[in-house]
Parts: C-alpha cells; sequence; structure tokens
C-alpha cells in the first residue's frame, strides 16, 4: 500500500506495508541512516525521532500511524535547543562509540523545549529510555546542564 | 663386476613414480567433476512453518456452576475468588502497582526501561507511556499498546495485598474512585481492561473472556459484594 509520509518537512511516497516500522521506512527507503537500530523493541531508544515534536521510538511505530505525523529526525533537528545541545556535544565531546548518540541528543532536545532549566532528576528520568553502552551518561547529563545554562544565558 | 648403478636408473624410478602421481592427481579431478556436474535436482524454496506459541487458554467458571453454593455470603466470596484468577493475574497486576513503576512479564519484574506513573498515570511529560506504547499491540516490536495505556491510581495498588485486600479496596469509593455500578462497567466494559484477553506478543491472556468476567463480577455484587478473609 502507498503512505505519504511527512519526513523533515518533505513529503515522500512509500510503497510499503502499513505494519513496517518507521525505522524500517527511514533507514531503507528513505536512507536517513542518522536514526539508528539498536534493539528493536523499544529498549534502548538509540532510534528515537520526533513524532509531532515529542520523541518517540521508531522501532515500534508503524508506518499506517506515522503517516498521519510530522516526523522529524536527526538529520533536520533545528531550534535554539538543538543548537545548544549540538555545541555541548562538541565542547563536552560526549560521544565515545557514538551509536545512541542520535537518539539521546533526540531526548535531549525534547527535554530542553519541555524544561528549561532541568535538575538532575528530571535529565535522569526524560533520558532513562536512551541506553548508552559506553556509559557516557555524565558527560550527556553534564551537556544537558550547558546547552541548558547557555539558553538561560541567551534568553 | 658391476659396482655402481647406471645413471639412467634413478631417473626412470621418478618417472615412474610421477606417472602414478600424475594418474592418481588426474583421477581426483575427474571424479571431483563427475560428483560436480552430476545432474541432481536443485533444492527448493520451502515456506518455513511459523510455530505459533502454544498458550495455554484458562477458562472461567461459569456463574451457573456457583449456584450449588446455597450460602450466599459463601457464593459471594466463592465468586470473588474465581473473579481473583483474573485480578491477580499479572496481565492486571503489571499496572495496579505499589510504587510509580509498573511491572512486566509474567515474572512481574520492574518495568524496562525506567519509567514513572507521572502526575496523570500515563507517565511523566518528559517520558509518556506512550513514547514506546501506541494505540494497539505492535508485533514487529512486541510492545503492546492500548489507546489508554496508563497506570491505576496509586490508591488502586494491588501489588503485595491479599484478594480480600483488593476486593475491600475495590468496594472502597475513596480508594478506588468508583460506584459499584461504575466498578462493573470498569470490569466488564473497560477498553484497557479488556486489554487483558489480548495481549498480543505471545503473552499470556487473562483467564476467560471480559464478557465471562463481567458476569462474574455482576454475580459478586448481586450475592452482595462479599470479601474472602
Amino acid at each position: 500500500m502507498s503512505y505519504a509520509i511527512s519526513v523533515n518537512g518533505q513529503v515522500h511516497h512509500v510503497e510499503d506495508d502499513g505494519q513496517t516500522p518507521l525505522l524500517w521506512v527511514l533507514r531503507d527507503t528513505l536512507k536517513l541512516t542518522g536514526t539508528k537500530y539498536g534493539c528493536g523493541v523499544a529498549q534502548c531508544g538509540a532510534c528515537t525521532v520526533h513524532v509531532d515534536g515529542t520523541p518517540t521510538r521508531s522501532c515500534t511505530l508503524p508506518l499506517e500511524v506515522a503517516a498521519s505525523a510530522r516526523i522529524t529526525t536527526i538529520e533536520s533537528i533545528e531550534g535554539v535547543e538543538a543548537q545548544a545541545i549540538r555545541g555541548a556535544w562538541v565542547a563536552r565531546d560526549v560521544p565515545q562509540c557514538g551509536f545512541c548518540q542520535s537518539g539521546q541528543i533526540m531526548s535531549a532536545v525534547a527535554l530542553l523545549r519541555t524544561l528549561k532549566t532541568p535538575t538532575d532528576r528530571d535529565i535522569d528520568v526524560a533520558m532513562s529510555g536512551n541506553i548508552c553502552r559506553c556509559a557516557t551518561y555524565n558527560r550527556i547529563r553534564a551537556a544537558i546542564h550547558d546547552a541548558a545554562a547557555q539558553l538561560g544565558t541567551a534568553r | 663386476m658391476r659396482w655402481r648403478r647406471s645413471p639412467s636408473e634413478p631417473r626412470r624410478g621418478r618417472l615412474r613414480v610421477g606417472r602414478w602421481l600424475f594418474a592418481t592427481f588426474a583421477a581426483m579431478i575427474a571424479a571431483t567433476l563427475v560428483y560436480a556436474l552430476y545432474p541432481r535436482p536443485m533444492p527448493q524454496t520451502q515456506a518455513i512453518q511459523i510455530r505459533e506459541p502454544q498458550l495455554d487458554l484458562e477458562r472461567l467458571r461459569a456463574v451457573a456452576e456457583f449456584a450449588a453454593i446455597a450460602d450466599l455470603d459463601q457464593r459471594s466470596i466463592a465468586l470473588f475468588e474465581e473473579a481473583g484468577r483474573v485480578i491477580q493475574h499479572p496481565r492486571c497486576m503489571n499496572c495496579h502497582p505499589r510504587t510509580d513503576r509498573p511491572t512486566q512479564t509474567d515474572a512481574m519484574r520492574p518495568h524496562r526501561p525506567w519509567v514513572s506513573r507521572g502526575p496523570d498515570g500515563a507517565g511523566e511529560p518528559t517520558l509518556r507511556c506512550s513514547t514506546c506504547h501506541g494505540a494497539t499491540n505492535f508485533e514487529s516490536s512486541g510492545v503492546p499498546g492500548n489507546p489508554m495505556w496508563m497506570l491505576a491510581p496509586i490508591e488502586m495498588a494491588w501489588h503485595g495485598k491479599t484478594l480480600g485486600e483488593i476486593c475491600r479496596q475495590l468496594l472502597d469509593p475513596a480508594r478506588s474512585h468508583m460506584s459499584r455500578e461504575e466498578l462493573l462497567q470498569h470490569m466488564s466494559e473497560d477498553a484497557l481492561v479488556g486489554w487483558a484477553w489480548h495481549p498480543g506478543g505471545g503473552r499470556k491472556p487473562a483467564p476467560g473472556t471480559q464478557a465471562e468476567f463481567g458476569a462474574i463480577i455482576k454475580a459478586w455484587l448481586d450475592t452482595g459484594g462479599k470479601c474472602p478473609a
């Protein structure tokens, strides 16, 4: 069946089964490989994308549901929060192997859009679904604090 | 007297060995070619038999089966104990935790990844249940779903309680937030409660059907809504 799917502001026509996970469509059909396949069962958060602005695991979202929403992936995440996160990520040299980082960044940007000055607990709550096998959690948390501080200064 | 061999003798010996080796090698090549080129049927694609998980479907006893219990109070308790097979089933208990964290699987272990009920029972504002749980079960990932996916209020925690304690909790509007009519409707018609009989992903459903469960709850309430000790 054909679905019109809005990804990163562009409408793509995708011929696929409606039960195909969005992650498959992004990576295999649209070649947007920034979103990673980690576990396929919503346990790791590596496949996080924004669905109508809300962080969602693309491995467990069927194409037929995603087709009615606005999808944003790591390739085109933008805005002041995304810029602040990107800068803090580079300054803190957060990634180690990097595999989970696109999911981490998508969740971190969504967190800063919801809470301007998150506490350690807020960060732990929002990021607990994003697993990092290199255990860069301390750097992730520090970088989110840095980004929040930078946004606070900018405001 | 001949005291040394003719110089041509070793050469002839080497030639004999060479011929023997060549013949063996040629025979091996020929055998390999015969084996490789011998016509045989090509392997055909075959459908792999999908093994459906064999779930032990448990039945609930029908209300009529309790008619033999003459004492109304005893019948009411027996009906609730039968309903308790559903109430205390992992499909129901997992969403009635005594902490802010749901449990998972038949072992009722803490939910992975770490999640918390949040202000409305549907997750923290920055990590909603809907981050992973959709409106329906998703067979590809095995993640269960329902449009109303959320935890029961903490006042309705069932973990760590006896069936009698759960019974008294259900009948207490201060904790259940439901009248008896609403309780009956919740048990027999609520779509999220109904998920327990259609959990997908190879999960074991609650015993019987929601209609049978609702009938037992109704009979229990009609017989006075008595609770086990």
